[in-house]
Formats: structure tokens, C-alpha cells, sequence
């Protein structure tokens, strides 16, 4: 049987304010346990909270970077329910009024263009953090992250397999950055994904019952959700079975997901409006001065590289999915004009020795001005094209500048033509095989001893000047 | 709305509450009576009425967004019935 897949995303990003939604403490990630903590952001009794502008204006920020229509009145509510992380026992939060509506982002799979709908994005404030190994009789509680400030991004039902739900995620995850509304590192937790999932055979109109999977924390594991639930859920149904409503938990070392509870325990949460918290009204001044602070979005600037840099459809996308990125090859153009160069060097090299190293973009040792200026010792055959990864490998490490590199390792390329001449002549002599063969018709063999020259000149003799000698000589 | 036994069952297990079997009993006509006169608010047609979104006549209370000193752990953990570790301590929870 063809089942069809259908899926949405509720996403939390937290909000890269300094101070926490409701109360100036920080919003620092870690910290000792219960450090970074107020009577208001701990719940006490008779404490009044006050809103942080920031909030609003970023929450504001991503609803226009993401199409959403901005609610000219907005209210928060609470939301209730009881749970050690909560103090209050309610999580501040907004029920019928969010501030952002009905939006949309594009995405593109393999080439293939799609719109996905956001259906709202509303504040709220984080919870404190559950440590289950500190006592075998009692969980700890650590309240730093309670009311650092968060927004909900909840997108409609119209993602359809495990690519598509990466590329929303991905590039929901490159706008926020983008707009520098949250840090979005995943592993710190500023970032993450509960997935909405049914399957329903092609062609049925009515969506099948859906679960909710929880505990997201990579985009690997967001993949790997997916798919796996997609799978039970069929199975589920082929052996005559049904899906039951609830919220699983999902296993990212086991690589499975496990019922947490049931619709029938489910919260009945009793929404009723924060009567502590004001309403908010975004009027038409503050809103336009928020939209001028938001800068150029991903789409726009992948445009631009390929009008402006010339650059391949693919280039740009590659470069532009992430902003720190983006950011290094404009620096990197800004001093040298061989941007297809660059871009191949930060895809290529530069990309692998991230990888192989393990580090973040943000932490590369080579700067973008010296990367360019490699490509430029290439460009101006100070170095081969050759020499030019050991080069770079060597900068990598060190961090050094190019040139001082070249100078260090002798690297810098033999144009003597005399020199050459003599390494060209010596190949001739050593391999009388290759150039009888060469002579006999089977050009070929040229390419042999092309690579006994560069050997002979540890990879420094330019590859041009050798093939021009190479032939002459031969062809005496 | 007709109130059983059952919603205050339920309504009393949201609140955390445990209650007597005469509690019960006696918290369900105490809340039919309750209802039934709020309930006679929906003789009025409010159709063509703003809903009051909030009590206090006001918007856009905000604060800047600036990080003062958080208090001191020992006096948060004053509050806490039971700590250690620079924690709360409660009982142990199995998700």
C-alpha cells in the first residue's frame, strides 16, 4: 500500500536578549545551578513581571523575515500545568492573540521549489532544567534557563518526507541567524524541533491521527525521527493495527521513539490571559523600524551572488545557507576578484578540512584575507595549484599567512625555464619506454612522465611551462 | 454546562487536589449553583461587543533590555522545601 507522509514542525528558538523575558537576570547558557535566578524568574508570590522590548522586537523580526503578518494587538496568557521545571506552575505564553500569523518560507529539494506555511510564531518563556543524576531518591532543580526568552515557530501540515522537513528546518534555522534574533546552537539547546507526524494512504483526503515526538536536539536526529516513525506508523496500519494520539520521546542512541503519555492524560492546559502582563500593540512606527533593521535574508543575498559574483545557482546556495559563511567569502572577495576560486576553495578545502577537524565555521584559524591571498599566489603563479593545498593545509594548522608559509616550506614555483629544462631532459633520459610509446602515437604517455617532472621539482615546476618543454623535446 | 461528578473529578486532578467522597458530592452542587448564575450572563447578546482582552486600560508595558545581579543562590534556596548541590531537591522525576 502507497502511503503518504505528513508532517509539521514546532520549532523553539531562544531569543539572543541579554536578560531574561521578564526580569533582568542574564541569559547566559550555564552557569552554577541557581545563580543566574530572581524571585521573579523562580515564581514567588507577589513579584511582577515586566516585559523585555527586545522580545517583542525580535519575535517581530523573525514573523517579518518569514512572511507572517504582524498582529497590531497581541496578548500573553498562561498556560497551566504542573511540572518541577516550572515554579510557577503556568508558563507564560500566548494563546489565541500571537504576535506573528500566517507566514510562509520557500524551500527547494534536489531542485524543487516548495512553499511551507507558518502558521504562527509566539513568545514565551523557557523552563528550568531537570539534573535526574545528582541524588538516586530526587531530581535537582536548576532554574537558570527559567524565563530565558523563547519564540515558537509552528509551521502548517504541508511537509511531506524527511528532505523536506531538513531543508525547512535548515533553512528556518539560517534566517533566525540571519536576523540575529537567537544564537540557534543546537547543542546548547537555543534550538529545537518537535515534529507533528501522520501517514495516510495517497490520495485520502483526511489526515490520519498524528504523534508528537519530542527531545529533537540535532538536525540528524530530526532526520532520523522522522523517518523511523514514518515507518512504525505504517507498519502500525499494515498489520491491521491503529495510531494511538500521543507524545512520544524520541531515542536518539537507540534510534527509537517510546510513548510518553497519551491523549487521554494529555494537559488540559486552562489558557487564561497573564492578568500581570499588558497587552502589546505594535503600532506603524515601531513596526517600520523594525522592518528597517532587518538585513539582507538568505534568498536575497543567494540572488545577489549569482547577478553580481556570477557565481552557479549551486555556489550561491552553498555559500549563502549560512551567514557566517556568506560573511567569509564576501571578505575574502573584497580582496581578491577570483570569487569562483574562493568559492571553490571554501566548498572544497576549506569545507573538508573543517569536517575532517571538527571545528566551526566561526572558529576558523585561516582568515578570510588569507585565503584570498593564497588563491592569489596561485593566480599570479608565485605557487602551483599543487603546492598551493599544501599550502593552505600548513595555514590551516598554524594559522600562518600565505606567503610567509611558501617561504618557510621553499614552495614557491620554479619558472625557471633552464631548471625545468634540466628536469624535463632527465625524464626524457630515465624513461625511454614513455617516449617511445609517445612516439609510436600513444600521447598518453605524456602524462607520465608530466609526473615525473613535478615529482623531480617537488610538485614547484608550473604545469604549463613543463607541458610547452615537454613536447618541444620531444618533438625534436 | 452540566456539571457531574465527573468534571470535578477531573477539575480536582488538574488542580492536584484529592478530595472525599461527600466533597465531591457537596463541591458539585456548590459549582452547578456557581455556574448556573454565572450562566445568566449569556441571556445578553454580546455579539456586536469587543471582548476586553484585559482589565487595566493599558498597553506596552515594557523594560529595556538590561541584565542587573541576579540574588544570591543561598537566599533563592531559602525557598526551597528541600536542597542540595546548589539546587532544589524534589522528588524524583521519571519522564
Amino acid at each position: 500500500m502507497d502511503y503518504e507522509v505528513v508532517i509539521g514542525l514546532e520549532v523553539h528558538a531562544e531569543l539572543a536578549t541579554r536578560s531574561k523575558i521578564y526580569c533582568s537576570c542574564t541569559t547566559e547558557f550555564g552557569g552554577e545551578p541557581n545563580t543566574h535566578c530572581c524571585p521573579i524568574c523562580t515564581g514567588m508570590p507577589g513579584v511582577l513581571p515586566v516585559l523585555n522590548k527586545k522580545v517583542v522586537e525580535y519575535a517581530v523580526k523573525a514573523g517579518l523575515a518569514t512572511n507572517c503578518n504582524i498582529a497590531s494587538f497581541s496578548k500573553q496568557d498562561r498556560k497551566n500545568y504542573f511540572y518541577p521545571d516550572l515554579p510557577k506552575a503556568f508558563q507564560t505564553s500566548q494563546y489565541d492573540l500571537p504576535l506573528c500569523f500566517g507566514g510562509a518560507i520557500e524551500i527547494d529539494v534536489n531542485g524543487v521549489k516548495k512553499s511551507i506555511g507558518l502558521t504562527r510564531i509566539h513568545i514565551e518563556e523557557d523552563a528550568g532544567k531537570l539534573i535526574h543524576d545528582a541524588w538516586a531518591d530526587g531530581t535537582l532543580v536548576d532554574y537558570n534557563r527559567c524565563g530565558v526568552p523563547l519564540i515558537e515557530i509552528v509551521s502548517e501540515p504541508d511537509l511531506r518526507s524527511a528532505d523536506e522537513v531538513k531543508a525547512y528546518f535548515e533553512k528556518l534555522k539560517s534566517i533566525l541567524e540571519y536576523i540575529e534574533v537567537s544564537d540557534c546552537k543546537m547543542q546548547e539547546g537555543s534550538l529545537r524541533a518537535d515534529v507533528n507526524l501522520s501517514v495516510r494512504k495517497r490520495g485520502q483526503r483526511e489526515f490520519g491521527t498524528r504523534t508528537e515526538m519530542k527531545n529533537l536536539n540535532s538536525i540528524k536526529a530530526i532526520v532520523r525521527a522522522v523517518e523511523a516513525e514514518t515507518k512504525r506508523q505504517i507498519e502500525e496500519l499494515e498489520y491491521g493495527g491503529t495510531i494511538i494520539q500521543e507524545t512520544r520521546r524520541w531515542d536518539d542512541n537507540k534510534g527509537e521513539s517510546y510513548a510518553m503519555r497519551s491523549k487521554e492524560e494529555a494537559h488540559d492546559y486552562r489558557y487564561f490571559p497573564e492578568p500581570d502582563l499588558l497587552p502589546i500593540v505594535v503600532g506603524e512606527e515601531w513596526l517600520s523600524q523594525i522592518k528597517a533593521e532587518i538585513p539582507e535574508l538568505p534568498d536575497q543575498r543567494k540572488s545577489r551572488y549569482v547577478e553580481k559574483f556570477e557565481l552557479p545557482e549551486y555556489d550561491a546556495a552553498v555559500l549563502t545557507s549560512s551567514k557566517i559563511i556568506a560573511d567569509y567569502f564576501e571578505a575574502a572577495a573584497a580582496v581578491n576578484s577570483n570569487v569562483k576560486a574562493i568559492s571553490n576553495w571554501i566548498m572544497g578545502d576549506l569545507m573538508r578540512a573543517i569536517n575532517e577537524k571538527e571545528i566551526e565555521f566561526s572558529n576558523i584559524p585561516v582568515a578570510p584575507e588569507d585565503l584570498a591571498g593564497l588563491i592569489g599566489l596561485i593566480d599570479k603563479g608565485t605557487i602551483t595549484g599543487k603546492a598551493a593545498k599544501k599550502v593552505f593545509d600548513i595555514m590551516f594548522e598554524t594559522g600562518k599567512k600565505p606567503m610567509d608559509v611558501v617561504k618557510e616550506e621553499g614552495l614557491e614555483a620554479v619558472n625557471d625555464e633552464a631548471a625545468i629544462l634540466l628536469a624535463v631532459k632527465e625524464a626524457i633520459s630515465n624513461n625511454p619506454k614513455s617516449v617511445e610509446d609517445y612516439k609510436a602515437g600513444k600521447k598518453q604517455a605524456i602524462g607520465f612522465l608530466v609526473g615525473q617532472i613535478m615529482k623531480a621539482t617537488k610538485g614547484k615546476a608550473q604545469p604549463q611551462t613543463v607541458n610547452e618543454l615537454l613536447v618541444k623535446e620531444l618533438e625534436k | 454546562m452540566e456539571i457531574t461528578i465527573e468534571t470535578i473529578e477531573h477539575v480536582a486532578s488538574l488542580a492536584r487536589l484529592s478530595l472525599k467522597e461527600d466533597e465531591k458530592i457537596r463541591l458539585t452542587s456548590d459549582l452547578k449553583n456557581i455556574i448556573s448564575y454565572v450562566e445568566k450572563l449569556n441571556e445578553l447578546d454580546t455579539s456586536n461587543i469587543k471582548p476586553m482582552e484585559h482589565v487595566i486600560p493599558m498597553k506596552n508595558v515594557l523594560r529595556e533590555d538590561i541584565v542587573n545581579a541576579s540574588y544570591d543562590r543561598n537566599e533563592i534556596l531559602k525557598n526551597a522545601h528541600e536542597s542540595g548541590e546548589g539546587g532544589f531537591k524534589v522528588p524524583k522525576v521519571v519522564e
